[in-house]
Parts: structure tokens; C-alpha cells; sequence
């Protein structure tokens, strides 16, 4: 059995606002093995990629983490210092942007950029040393190495969105956070995309937390998976059990609602309403209001909380307890 | 035979850039090139392919708002029950015209006047054409925004836009593009931008208005399974061409284009047990074929009224 | 019935969005700080018809032109000697002392003798109960020509700034529209004006025509509207014309006038506001270092004040006669920067960028 990579526990997360404090990630809990891809789904605003910048301590200047833990390789992140941080991200821990592509500066070559990177770890490397790294990088993403001297303006959507998973490697990480990389890309990129993730992450061993708003990616993608509604996880398990016994409403939901090419064409199920602000204190379950399948046996008023319905497949209480 | 309500001929939109800073050679894009459907009465034809293949460029010489540089656009007039070239339209019978055709934008944050209420968004077209008096206008947005699902309409019609969410909002692009009862509704990638759960109940409500008030859609999309879902036929457009058009289950289920096949196989499929086979095919190979055969051949029916491009493609599969 | 309902409802949602863009304003502490400057400015500037209406003040005391009051004063005339130290004086700067009048500056007053007590009027005087900031060499009440100055800024400032912004806002939204050749002579234009040094421009303009104020209110607002700031309501126009509800709009089959007044202007307008802000500032320097150099046919302005302490040679006497340089002086400064401190607090409401979430 592999180990525990990243251990994260109950974390809270919030924004302060002018009109109040919006909690974002509400008691979010999970745990990455070595060598695993764990998905986290959810609609925006649900409080993904809030949970991915807390991974990274790289939150907005308003949010704050009132409680909870995150543990990489056992070493507690919440609450280390700025510099302390700075060694942890990208070698420890790195992300893949969601639109990416503009996370280049455009008047610095490409390599020159990854090169920076790298240095800013690896002090003692020599120019060549790192030259052959960023090549290697690129190899194994699917660039020529020729793309190190161009500007990022010379590259195309794919070819950028590469780079960045380059540079989210250049430190030998041992987490990679991708928060929907695909998401401005055309289908056969998106599908070029994936796959190079793949390859790479099966080739290096990297756990792999992959957030996206589509279930079908997460399905492909991910070994384990998380479904995130209102800043909390309302179910997690393996990927294809939840797929095969979705057991929480939204869950089910998600899948009758995400069209398929294959198969028989079927009606798809809509979901009703929008979901709840964050900034007001929401009571027992969040996802009562939009349920389509209450009940007379629903506990709505339980306050949420992860139980066990079968081998490392969590719900939430409401769900469960169910008939 | 149903009746069109849309004829398409030839249509081409070719854009002129210049070569650089220095240079006085002038290449042309063919952003559009020789491109040939028609839609019936009630049904939607999907147009599906890579973002920059064209079709938002259709989508707006269709709707007149840029120029085409060559083909030729026929809709059916109802008042002489007949298909008219609409090329030749100018003044009043241009501006009648415009009532029969609509165009829902991607962006549901940016196609909506941010300064302006939505009862007024709604109230443009009606304003514009003059139709009905103020009371008859207000009655018409009260009752379709009930339409689209914005009840009480009394609650939504004094609100700004971004008072309300994504759905919302696009579901008054919709209310604003129906209240003229055009029989043609341009979409250019509608839901694209909604969340997956808001997504189905917006294209559910498009496919059932098109049903009530029979409406055609041309609905643009990159996402196939999309376009599966609101289309009667798919057009896959490649390049600035139509390479492959069909009924769309016989499109998805008997892809004969090398372009189409990739695009089906590079769909993630919401079932992890799946294993997606993967087509791979060159694109610059696929390019240069297309140059050198595209444009002198036309397309063939292979039966079922299933349409490809005759290019030379045995040398690519 | 429903229609009294929807129409307080629109009104409530309108007061709700201006209380919403208040409290984005309230965040910015600069932006307050320069509301309270110009509050405070508009404040003294509707006082002064106030004091003379009720007749708190006298029109002929107090009036900030043609006003007088002497302040009486009685000196004792002494001899300065022609040698120092003696025993009164240590150098040759401490006679006439305090309360003291050299005889040789009374050689126009035939029959006073060393020794005399002589009666004379201070002018300028310095702050006393009754002129809260002292007068001027003419016997004028400074508080009266600050608050009569700050009358003329506020004129002035929003004069121009209106107009300047107006006729920037409907050329620049009208290039970015219509684009082509009135694109290329509107940008030729401003260039043209950007590229004329302004000062010299208005001195010129000056010796031809006596400026009034209301007159160096439209030529500073020709000036500044034909400028940059079209450029830069020209590009956000451009912004706001690709928008997806310009296109609805056409396809609708609205016509460009309808879609310029109705889509296009609306949305600059915040810019436009903006820049109008920004330019008081402006308008209100330029008025000062043209009055203070002369070139000005106004009665009062803080400008004037400057010049005319300038001209009667009491600048350059260090503090002594601060009375008559320093209101005027932080006035200008204070209003000005006032209006330009709104303008950062409003580019928070505006500029959704630099809003903290």
C-alpha cells in the first residue's frame, strides 16, 4: 500500500468581504496517496479552486484559513512562514492554472521563464544542467525543444498549456494540482492535454489532484474523486464506484445532467434552481433547497457530515440516511 | 419535402491581412470558404468544429452583420411564401427581414447592456420595429420572460443584469431574441459558459420552444455531445469548410471523415469503465490535402443524406 | 396597479445600487479625505452670498473687490540714525522697531516732528477678530476673496471640465464608431492639440482676447476635450462595440445613431465622469498660474490674490505678510488635490479591477 502524500483535515476556508464573510471550503477533508489522481468536481463557486489555492497557501489577500490542516509528507503547511512556503510550493507542491495560458510573461522566452524556476530551487545547478532539464521537460510533454526560445505570443493555445505543465514539473513535485487546464481549449487540444497528463503523471509517479467542472474529464482522469457542492464535499470515493452507485442527489444529478457521444441518446435531467450564496450561514443540508428526490425520511436540518455507505466511498448524512 | 427556411450557397468570408510591417504582399484568410446547407421548417443543424474553423464567422454573415465576400443566403419570405435572396435587401424590406433572424451570444455576461434594466433589453427589438403600443410591449415582456422560465416577471424586469446569475441571464438573451418570433435563431456556443446543472435546463428550454413556436436553430458548438443533444444534423466544419454533414446519430455512429472520427474519439465519456479508442490523424497532412483537392470537388451522399468531402482522404485513415 | 409595484421596486433597486457604489466609494479613505476638501470648499463658496444676503456682513466692508476698512494704528515717530549699534537700535534692520515710523518715510506729510505720535491705517493688516484672515494691501478682507475664489474654481473647474468631457466623450465614442477617415482626422487632431504646448497657447490666446472667466472656462474645456482624453474614450468606445449586445443590437436591426446614444455613450459615461473629475483639477492649476502671471481679466481669484501679492512686493518677505500668500496659496493646492483625490476614489467604483473583493 502506498502512503499518505497529502493529508488534508477538516480545513475552513473564507473570504471577508464587504458584505460579509463568504465561507468557501467548509470542513473539506481528503487524502492522496502516492502515485493517485484524486478529482475534485464541482460548479463554480462551489469552492475548488478555493481549496486548490489553500493547498498552496497561495490564497487572495482576503481569505483567510480559520481552521483545519494540511499535511504534506506529514509536514504541516497551515500556518508556515512566507519563506518556509516558498521552498514547499513548487517542489513539494505545484499547480497547472486554470487558463494558463496567460500565466506567461509575454517578453521573457519561454524556457528563460521555466529556467527561473528552477533556479530559484536549485541554486547550484549549472546553465547546461538546467538546460537539459527544461529539455527533458519538454520531451516529455510533447514539445519540440526549439519552443525554449520562443516568446509565448509564437506558441499556440496547446503549446502554452504544455509549457505550463512543464513548468509545473520543472521542480520534480510530488503533488500537481490541475485546476481545470483544459477549460479554454478545443476538444481534440483538451484531449491531447489529458493525455500528456497522463502519460506524465504514470511516468513520474506524481499524485495528481485534477479539479474540473466536468464529470466526463473526471472520469477519465481520476482513480479517486471528491463532488464538491457549496464549499463542502458532499460525497468521495473511487471514481468508478461513485460512478457506478452514485449515492448523494447532486451526485446522481451531475451525471444525468452531462450529455454523452456514446451510448443511446437519452433525456437529460436538469437540475432546478441556482446554487446557495456562501455568505449566509447555511443550516443542515445545503443542497436540500434543489433536491429532486426528498423525501418524507429526508433529515435536511442534520448538520453535514461525511458517513461510510461503502468501501472508502463517503456521503453526506442527508443522503445516507435516506431510504 | 419540408420547407427551408434557410438556404445557404457557396457562402464565403474571405479576410485580406497584410504580410507584415515591411511587406506589401497581401495574403488572404479564407475564414469561410465555399460552404453549402440549408435547414428546415422546426429543425437545428449543429455546427461543430476547433475554435478559428469558421464558424462564428458564419454565424455573423448570416446574420449580416459582416459582410460575406461570395455565395448566396435565400430565406423564406412568408408574406410571398417563397425563398428570397436576401443579398439584395436594403432599407425597410432589410429591416422587416431582420425580424426573422436572432442570434444568441456565448457570453451571457457580456451580451446583455449592463446599464440598462432588463425589461428594456427586452423591450429593444420591439422598440426598434414598432411594434404594438407601450402597453402591449410591456404585456409582451411580462409574458415571455414567464416563457422562459423568469417568474414572476415582475421581479426580473426592473433588475439590472448583473443582478442575476449566468442561467438567468441567459435565459433573458433568450426571452430577447424570441419576443420578435423569429423563425431562425442563430446560437453561438449558448451554454458554453453555464455550469453543467444550469446547462441541460437551458438547452431543455431552447428545445422546447423551438418545438412551440418552431424555431430553427443553427447551434454552434465545439462540443459534439452537445450538438448532439439539440440537433437534427450535425455539419462538422474543418478549416473554413463543411466536411461532413449528416443526420446526427448516423454522423456520430458512421463518421466517415478522418476529421470527424478524431473529433468523436476525443470526447471524454462520463463512464470511467469506457475505454475512449483514440483516432489520431495528422493535421498538417489532413491540411494540405484539403488544399490541394478542397476546393474543386464537391461533397458526395454516401446515402441517408449523409454528406462528405471528397478529398482524397484514403491516404490519412 | 402592478405597475406601482414594479416602479417601487425599480426605485428601491436604483437607491440600492447607489448605496452599494456610496460604500465601494467609502472604502477609499483618499477618496473621502478629498470629498471633505471639496464639501468643505463648497461650503465657503455658498457662504459668502449667505453672510451678505442676511447682512452678518457689510457689502462695503467685506466686499472681496471694492470692500475697505482701515485698521487704525498710532506709531511713534522717531529719526533712524545713521550709525549702528547705538544704544536702541542693535542694526541698521531694527529701526523703525515695533509701533515705531521712520521720519523719512513721512517726508509727504509736512508738519510731523520726531517725537510725534502719528495715526496711519496697516494695510495689509494682519488677522484680527473682525478679518478672520487679515486684508490685503488695499484694505480687502482675505476670507471674503477666498471664499468669492473659491466660487470662481468651482465655476471654473466644472465649466470645463463638462464641456471638455462632452465634446471628448461624443468625438471619441464617434471615431471609435465610425472608424475610417473621421477616425483618422479626430486621432490627427488631438494629436495636433497634445502636441501644442498648452501655456504658451493660452498666453497667446490671452493677448488677442480679454479672458473672463467663463471665457477660460471654454477655452481650457476646447482644449482639453479635443485632446488625449478622446484617445482614451475612443478606446474604451472600441471596447464596448465589439460587445455581444452592440451586435444584438444591429442584428435587431437597430440603426448606429440608436446604437450609439443607447448602448455605446451609456457605457463610457463612468470613464467619461471620471476624467471630468480629474480634469477640475487641471482646470482649477491652470487658472492660478495664469492669474498669478497676469494674463487674466477677473476680479478675484485665488490666482489673482497670489498676483497681486506679487505685484505690491510682498511675496518675497518671507512670513511676515503670510496672511496674503498662504490662504490662496493652500487653497489652490488643497481644492485641487481635493478633486483629484474624488477622482481616485471614484476610479474604485468604476474600475472593478482595483476593487477589493
Amino acid at each position: 500500500m502506498s502512503k499518505d502524500v497529502l493529508v488534508v483535515k477538516d480545513l475552513n476556508m473564507h473570504y471577508e468581504t464587504l458584505s460579509g464573510d463568504v465561507s468557501a471550503v467548509k470542513n473539506v477533508s481528503f487524502t492522496v496517496k502516492e502515485g493517485e489522481s484524486f478529482g475534485l468536481v464541482g460548479e463554480s463557486g462551489c469552492g475548488k479552486t478555493s481549496v486548490a489555492m489553500s493547498l498552496l497557501q497561495l490564497q487572495a489577500d482576503n481569505a483567510k484559513i480559520s481552521s483545519g490542516s494540511i499535511k504534506l509528507d506529514g509536514i504541516e503547511m497551515v500556518g508556515m512562514s512566507e519563506s518556509e512556503l516558498r521552498k514547499v510550493r513548487w517542489d513539494g507542491i505545484s499547480i497547472v492554472f486554470q487558463g494558463a495560458m496567460n500565466a506567461w510573461n509575454p517578453v521573457v522566452k519561454v524556457g528563460e521563464q521555466i529556467r527561473e524556476a528552477i533556479r530559484e530551487h536549485y541554486p547550484n545547478n549549472t546553465k547546461i544542467q538546467n538546460t537539459e532539464k527544461i529539455e527533458s521537460l519538454f520531451k516529455m510533454v510533447g514539445l519540440d525543444s526549439t519552443i525554449m526560445d520562443r516568446f509565448p505570443h509564437e506558441l499556440s493555445g496547446g503549446m502554452k498549456q504544455r509549457a505550463v505543465i512543464a513548468l509545473a514539473l520543472s521542480c520534480d513535485p510530488k503533488v500537481v494540482i490541475a485546476d481545470e487546464p483544459t477549460t479554454a481549449l478545443d476538444v481534440v487540444i483538451q484531449d491531447q492535454i489529458l493525455k500528456e497528463i497522463k502519460k506524465v503523471q504514470e511516468l513520474l509517479g506524481l499524485s495528481l489532484i485534477y479539479i474540473s467542472h466536468d464529470i466526463a474529464v473526471i472520469a477519465e482522469m481520476t482513480d479517486k474523486m471528491a463532488v464538491m457542492y457549496a464549499g463542502s464535499i458532499v460525497e468521495k470515493g473511487p471514481t468508478s464506484e461513485i460512478f457506478a452507485n452514485p449515492q448523494h442527489s447532486y451526485t446522481k444529478s451531475l451525471l444525468a445532467s452531462t450529455p454523452s457521444v456514446v451510448g443511446d441518446k437519452v433525456k437529460l435531467n436538469s437540475l432546478e434552481g441556482e446554487p446557495p450564496s456562501l455568505i449566509d450561514q447555511i443550516e443542515g443540508c445545503s443542497f436540500a433547497p434543489r433536491c429532486p428526490n426528498r423525501n418524507t425520511t429526508c433529515h435536511p436540518e442534520l448538520d453535514m457530515e461525511l458517513v461510510e455507505v461503502g468501501p472508502d466511498h463517503f456521503v453526506d448524512i442527508c443522503s445516507a440516511s435516506r431510504n | 419535402m419540408k420547407k427551408n427556411v434557410i438556404e445557404v450557397k457557396n457562402l464565403e468570408k474571405y479576410f485580406e491581412v497584410s504580410g507584415g510591417f515591411f511587406s506589401r504582399k497581401k495574403a488572404t484568410v479564407k475564414a469561410v470558404d465555399d460552404i453549402t446547407f440549408e435547414i428546415p421548417f422546426g429543425e437545428s443543424l449543429g455546427l461543430v468544429g476547433q475554435s478559428g474553423c469558421g464558424k462564428t464567422t458564419t454565424a455573423r454573415a448570416l446574420c449580416l452583420l459582416d459582410p460575406k465576400t461570395g455565395g448566396e443566403v435565400s430565406f423564406y419570405n412568408n408574406e410571398k411564401s417563397e425563398m428570397e435572396s436576401i443579398d439584395e435587401l436594403e432599407g425597410e424590406e432589410l429591416k422587416k427581414f431582420r425580424r426573422n433572424i436572432q442570434m444568441i451570444f456565448q457570453d451571457p455576461y457580456e451580451s446583455l447592456n449592463p446599464r440598462w434594466t432588463i425589461k428594456d433589453i427586452i423591450l429593444e427589438p420591439l422598440n426598434i420595429h414598432n411594434i404594438g403600443d407601450l402597453d402591449e410591449r410591456e404585456e409582451a415582456v411580462a409574458e415571455i420572460l414567464q416563457t422562459v422560465g423568469l417568474t414572476p416577471p415582475e421581479n426580473y424586469m426592473p433588475r439590472y443584469p448583473h443582478e442575476l446569475s449566468g442561467g438567468q441571464r441567459q435565459r433573458v438573451s433568450i426571452a430577447r431574441t424570441l419576443i420578435m418570433k423569429p423563425k431562425f435563431v442563430v446560437c453561438d456556443e449558448p451554454t458554453s459558459m453555464l455550469d453543467v446543472s444550469i446547462r441541460i435546463s437551458i438547452m431543455d428550454l431552447m428545445l422546447n420552444l423551438a418545438k412551440d413556436l418552431e424555431v430553427s436553430y443553427l447551434y454552434i458548438t465545439h462540443d459534439l455531445a452537445v450538438a448532439r443533444y439539440m440537433c437534427n444534423r450535425i455539419a462538422v466544419m474543418f478549416n473554413g469548410k463543411i466536411v461532413e454533414i449528416a443526420e446526427t446519430e448516423e454522423l456520430l455512429n458512421n463518421p466517415v471523415h478522418p476529421y470527424t472520427k478524431r473529433l468523436i474519439s476525443s470526447i471524454p465519456v462520463p463512464d470511467p469503465t469506457y475505454d475512449r479508442k483514440v483516432y489520431d490523424i495528422n493535421f498538417d497532412e489532413l491540411d494540405s490535402l484539403i488544399e490541394k483537392h478542397g476546393s474543386d470537388s464537391p461533397m458526395i451522399d454516401i446515402g441517408n443524406q449523409h454528406y462528405v468531402a471528397t478529398h482524397d482522404v484514403k491516404g490519412l485513415i | 396597479m402592478e405597475e406601482n409595484i414594479n416602479q417601487d421596486l425599480q426605485k428601491e433597486l436604483r437607491r440600492e445600487a447607489i448605496k452599494r457604489n456610496w460604500q465601494l466609494f467609502k472604502q477609499s479613505k483618499l477618496g473621502m479625505i478629498g470629498l471633505y476638501i471639496v464639501i468643505f470648499f463648497l461650503f465657503l463658496a455658498l457662504l459668502q452670498p449667505f453672510l451678505f444676503i442676511t447682512g452678518i456682513w457689510n457689502k462695503g466692508v467685506y466686499d472681496p473687490v471694492v470692500g475697505y476698512e482701515p485698521i487704525k494704528d498710532t506709531l511713534l515717530v522717531v529719526e533712524c540714525p545713521k550709525e549702528y549699534p547705538t544704544e536702541k537700535y542693535e542694526s541698521y534692520s531694527d529701526c523703525p522697531a515695533k509701533g515705531e515710523v521712520n521720519i523719512k518715510k513721512l517726508y509727504m506729510a509736512p508738519g510731523v516732528e520726531v517725537g510725534d505720535m502719528y495715526e496711519t491705517f496697516i494695510q495689509p493688516a494682519p488677522p484680527s477678530r473682525r478679518h478672520l484672515l487679515g486684508t490685503d494691501s488695499l484694505g480687502r478682507d482675505i476670507f471674503s476673496q477666498i471664499m468669492e475664489g473659491s466660487q470662481v474654481a468651482f465655476i471654473l473647474g466644472l465649466l470645463s471640465a463638462t464641456l471638455g468631457v462632452g465634446i471628448s466623450t461624443i468625438l471619441g465614442t464617434i471615431a471609435a464608431f465610425f472608424g475610417g477617415r473621421i477616425d483618422a482626422y479626430l486621432m490627427r487632431q488631438s494629436d495636433l492639440i497634445l502636441m501644442l504646448p498648452s501655456l504658451p497657447l493660452l498666453f497667446i490666446i490671452s493677448a488677442f482676447a480679454e479672458l473672463k472667466v467663463w471665457h477660460l472656462a471654454v477655452v481650457l474645456g476646447v482644449l482639453g476635450g479635443l485632446g488625449g482624453s478622446v484617445i482614451t474614450i475612443k478606446s474604451q468606445a472600441l471596447q464596448v462595440k465589439v460587445k455581444p449586445f452592440v451586435d444584438s443590437a444591429r442584428i435587431t436591426g437597430g440603426s448606429n445613431m440608436k446604437i450609439l446614444f443607447s448602448h455605446v455613450l451609456p457605457n463610457v459615461a463612468p470613464l467619461a465622469l471620471l476624467f471630468m473629475v480629474f480634469s477640475v483639477t487641471g482646470a482649477i492649476a491652470s487658472e492660478s498660474v495664469l492669474s498669478f502671471l497676469g494674463l487674466l481679466n477677473i476680479d478675484m481669484s485665488w490666482g489673482i490674490m497670489i498676483y497681486l501679492s506679487q505685484t505690491d512686493g510682498f511675496i518675497f518677505s518671507g512670513m511676515r505678510y503670510w496672511w496674503l500668500i498662504l490662504p490662496a496659496g493652500l487653497a489652490v493646492t488643497f481644492l485641487a488635490g481635493g478633486f483629484y483625490l474624488v477622482g481616485r476614489g471614484l476610479d474604485d467604483v468604476f474600475n472593478p479591477r482595483l476593487r477589493k473583493r
